[in-house]
């Protein structure tokens, strides 16, 4: 017992760390691939760069999905839709450390910096760190972009191949950060052109200190920000991967805020009055898509009948342990353009099962593919699976469930003639509907992102006019009409949006959840 | 001596060759393309799959992308990681030194309670002593090391507050690394208190990598003591009146050690395996979850680079052992 006691005094004496009182600690679930974020894709990556120390032309509002004035104080789009001239603020200061110290502030050169050496093969940085800028690909920027021209020191025209309304949303994310021409320029000459990755320079709230791989990310307040600094000195990213631990380091007051907690947890978290958990609806949706290429789910009325056979709310209990929330448009509700007049299938067995009939559909035999990873969309696709299958042989239809590996079944999922309905799903980019209708459902993209292989007309002609208008109030007009339409013809059951959890310390003020999914501690203080 | 150590090494050589083999083929018969992984949802047009194929060299026939890689590790590079970019020779350094820390620690926590429990249970064989620590073992050895960790940091970190609950020390003291081993790092820092919370957050991933290890000690050193507790000399050791410490502790447990070194020197590749899932449990920033990671991205350089390096330092510890055997035996290094 006297053992004890002096073990447990020993102890205690050694342990007890306090988070001081100017730093923020955030128990982050993985390691940045990089921290040049227009190398990469990961949000694991974002939080620990894009966020923290850049800034971009334009910038989401924190909590919103809202376009706001970053480093550009504006911008004007050509009566064509062609050019996109950006005024960029003065006075903007990059950060510095022991290798680098800035001599100029931001301008135009930053901007055509930091696009060209994406867009340009021949540019030097093109390759530099393997480069293979997947964001700016995989948003059509090469094609779409057709040339950056440097108008004055602060003042930068963008100049594009078609009407394309996203392209101010694309301007905000994160592959669209800015980064230091001069820094680059220092590094080139130092034989060093991958420190922008490893050592990076922004114009963000806060500068970047050091990181340990797989451990800990730490950064500074930049004092010179050039909107009010932030709240904190310090910021740290304890690095941790595993959520039940990221769970006990919170109750031990060894970080403030940490993402993604174990669905099993949450209620404990609730009812624990040092936590306080936030949450908000996230910017995703998951999908069964049916192949609207072969019989009989070619047929809108069969596909409408078995999205009237699937119970989503036992989905939303099981499978997401009540961290999500039934979908019903292919667009999350966080989204402009989300039309809430639309009202959802209803479940009932019995009225589908004479509607299969109706349609001459009998002993259908079908298969349906569960994910073999985890996604926030859908946490349990092999569970889902099986309820899906358990609810579709109440209708007489008879289910078989296949799955592969993850790169084949992304691969085998996109075939044409691909037996049976998928289930997947889409995390928002940018926050504009175009990001999920044209990119998902869009005709284009069948054999490749649209899994349903559907290409409907009306459909395809309200998103196309969406993309090439300028005008917002159109814009959502459409997409509300878009979503009208996609119900109609029911090419996906839209199962899930999933409800993003925040817990953290109460000691945590001025923290949003951000609808992008990014976490950002700009604004966020500890008491 | 030198002779036998030379028959060792030459062994080294077609095992080597035989790693690099395995290490190159082992992710690539895993389904599953990594340009396609990468793309995850968002997918990639043809014509840009075509190029990032022929970008990462995969246009390439399996032999010649073989032979790069043989020529590769020849020359020192390891290739860079899909990934972050990044070499992955560079990667390993920068993470082995954690990994090996821990590996180091829970194998001297294993020995040094394994040995002398092991000893203890044999001279008490079939008394409560005996049977308690054998099943004690039993229970470590079997123990998923997930839960067992987990309940530690429940019951140690979040219930009585004696231990950190991760990381490998306290996030207030900031200093360069300079040799990659905390314990070492944090004394030449000169931080008051710096040192003593590397050691405390040692504390916990040492016993949950080490337990495994201590287990199959303690039950190996008891059989190979019992073997030899009934040797004919053990008994004339006994006639002529030697103190049982000096019988247990130099006579036997000395005859009895070959058999325990074989196991320790098998339990390195345990430790690694099992530094998977601690480093996973533990944010301890090592080479386990760096690999696992990388596994799951079809990380194809990083996969290779961090199975022949795991394998090169299981073979060095083996021909270590090997080693060790002549020294302890000298009939072994005559044959």
């Amino acid at each position: 017992m006297k053992f004890t006691m002096l073990a447990a005094t020993a102890v205690a004496a050694l342990t007890g760390f306090a988070a001081q009182a100017n730093t923020l600690v955030y128990c982050s679930e993985g390691s940045p691939e990089g921290f040049d974020p227009a190398l990469f894709t990961a949000g694991t990556t974002f939080d620990a760069s894009s966020h923290p120390i850049y800034n971009r032309l334009l910038e989401f509002e924190t909590g919103t999905t809202n376009v706001v004035p970053g480093l550009a104080e504006s911008v004007e789009a050509s009566d064509d839709g062609l050019e996109y001239t950006f005024k960029l603020r003065q006075g903007v200061k990059f950060h510095s450390n022991d290798e680098f110290t800035p001599t100029r502030d931001f301008n135009a050169d930053d901007v055509i910096f930091s696009f060209m050496r994406q867009k340009d093969e021949t540019h030097p940085y093109n390759q530099v760190s393997g480069g293979t800028w997947e964001y700016f690909q995989s948003m059509g920027m090469p094609d779409l972009v057709e040339s950056i021209e440097k108008v004055d020191d602060y003042t930068v025209k963008f100049t594009l191949s078609k009407p394309e309304a996203p392209f101010v949303a694309n301007m905000a994310m994160d592959f669209a950060s800015i980064l230091s021409a001069e820094y680059a320029d220092a590094m080139m000459t130092a034989g060093t052109p991958e420190k922008l990755n490893t050592a990076p320079i922004g114009t963000g709230p806060f500068s970047f200190l050091a990181y340990q791989k797989d451990a800990v990310i730490r950064y500074a307040n930049n004092g010179d920000y050039w909107k009010a600094p932030a709240d904190v000195d310090n910021l740290i990213f304890a690095i941790t991967p595993d959520a039940s631990v990221r769970y006990q380091k919170l109750k031990a007051g060894e970080c403030h805020i940490m993402p993604y907690p174990n669905p099993a947890d949450i209620q404990a978290m609730k009812d624990d009055a040092d936590i306080n958990m936030m949450e908000q609806e996230g910017l995703n949706v998951g999908y069964l898509a049916y192949n609207t290429t072969i019989a009989p789910f070619d047929n809108p009325k069969v596909r409408k009948a078995l999205n009237m056979a699937i119970d989503k709310n036992a989905i939303i209990d099981v499978v997401f342990q009540g961290s999500g929330q039934v979908a019903k448009n292919p667009i999350p509700p966080t989204m402009w353009g989300y039309n809430d007049a639309i009202v959802d299938d209803a479940y009932d067995p019995e009225a589908a099962k004479a509607m299969l009939e109706a349609e001459g559909v009998k002993d259908l035999k079908m298969k349906v593919w569960a994910m073999p990873v985890q996604r926030p969309y859908n946490p349990n696709a092999r569970r889902m699976a099986e309820l899906i299958q358990a609810d579709y042989a109440k209708v007489g239809v008879d289910v078989e469930i296949v799955s592969y590996e993850w790169g084949e079944y992304l691969s085998r999922s996109k075939d044409l003639d691909r037996d049976g309905a998928v289930l997947l799903g889409w995390t928002g980019d940018n926050g504009d509907p175009d990001n999920f209708l044209a990119v998902l459902l869009g005709c284009d993209g069948r054999e490749a992102s649209n899994r349903a292989q559907w290409c409907h007309q009306p459909f395809e002609d309200l998103i196309l006019e969406a993309k090439q208008s300028t005008d917002q109030a159109e814009r959502t007009r459409l997409y509300e009409d878009a979503q009208v339409v996609f119900k109609d013809q029911a090419p996906w059951a839209t199962i899930a949006h999933s409800v993003v959890y925040m817990p953290m310390s109460n000691k945590v003020q001025g923290y949003k959840v951000h609808p992008l999914g990014g976490h950002i501690f700009y604004g966020v203080s500890v008491e | 001596m030198f002779g036998y150590f030379i028959s060792r090494l030459g062994m080294f050589i077609p095992t080597f060759l035989g790693v690099t083999l395995i290490s190159f083929m082992f992710i690539r018969v895993l389904p599953g393309d990594p340009i396609i992984v990468m793309a995850g949802e968002r997918g990639m047009t043809e014509e840009r799959y075509q190029e990032m194929v022929e970008k990462l060299g995969f246009d390439k026939p399996v032999l010649r992308q073989y032979w790069d890689y043989l020529t590769g590790i020849m020359q020192g590079d390891l290739g860079e990681s899909f990934v972050t970019k990044k070499p992955v020779w560079d990667e390993f350094f920068a993470l082995f030194p954690a990994t090996l820390e821990l590996s180091i620690c829970a194998m001297i926590f294993a020995v040094v309670l394994g040995l002398p429990a092991g000893v203890i249970a044999a001279v008490n064989r079939g008394k409560f002593f005996d049977r308690a620590l054998m099943s004690s073992a039993l229970v470590g050895y079997s123990m998923p090391i997930f839960w067992w960790a987990l309940l530690l940091i429940i019951v140690f970190s979040g219930n009585l507050g004696w231990t950190p609950v991760s990381g490998r020390i306290d996030l207030l003291y900031y200093f360069p690394s300079v040799t990659g081993f905390m314990l070492i790092d944090s004394l030449l820092s000169g931080q008051a208190g710096a040192f003593q919370s590397a050691v405390r957050h040692l504390i916990l991933p040492t016993i949950v990598l080490g337990t495994i290890p201590l287990a199959v000690i303690a039950r190996q050193t008891r059989s190979a003591m019992l073997e030899v507790l009934g040797e004919d000399y053990i008994r004339t050791a006994r006639a002529k009146g030697l103190s049982p410490t000096r019988i247990n502790g130099l006579h036997a447990l000395r005859n009895a050690l070959i058999p325990v070194i074989t196991v320790i020197g098998l339990s390195v590749g345990t430790l690694l395996a099992g530094a998977i899932l601690t480093e996973t449990i533990f944010s301890w920033p090592g080479i386990g979850k760096w690999m696992v990671d990388s596994i799951f991205r079809r990380d194809y350089p990083v996969v290779q680079g961090g199975l022949l390096m795991i394998a090169v330092i299981v073979m060095l510890v083996n021909l270590l052992v090997d080693v060790l055997y002549g020294i302890i035996n000298p009939k072994i290094r005559r044959r």
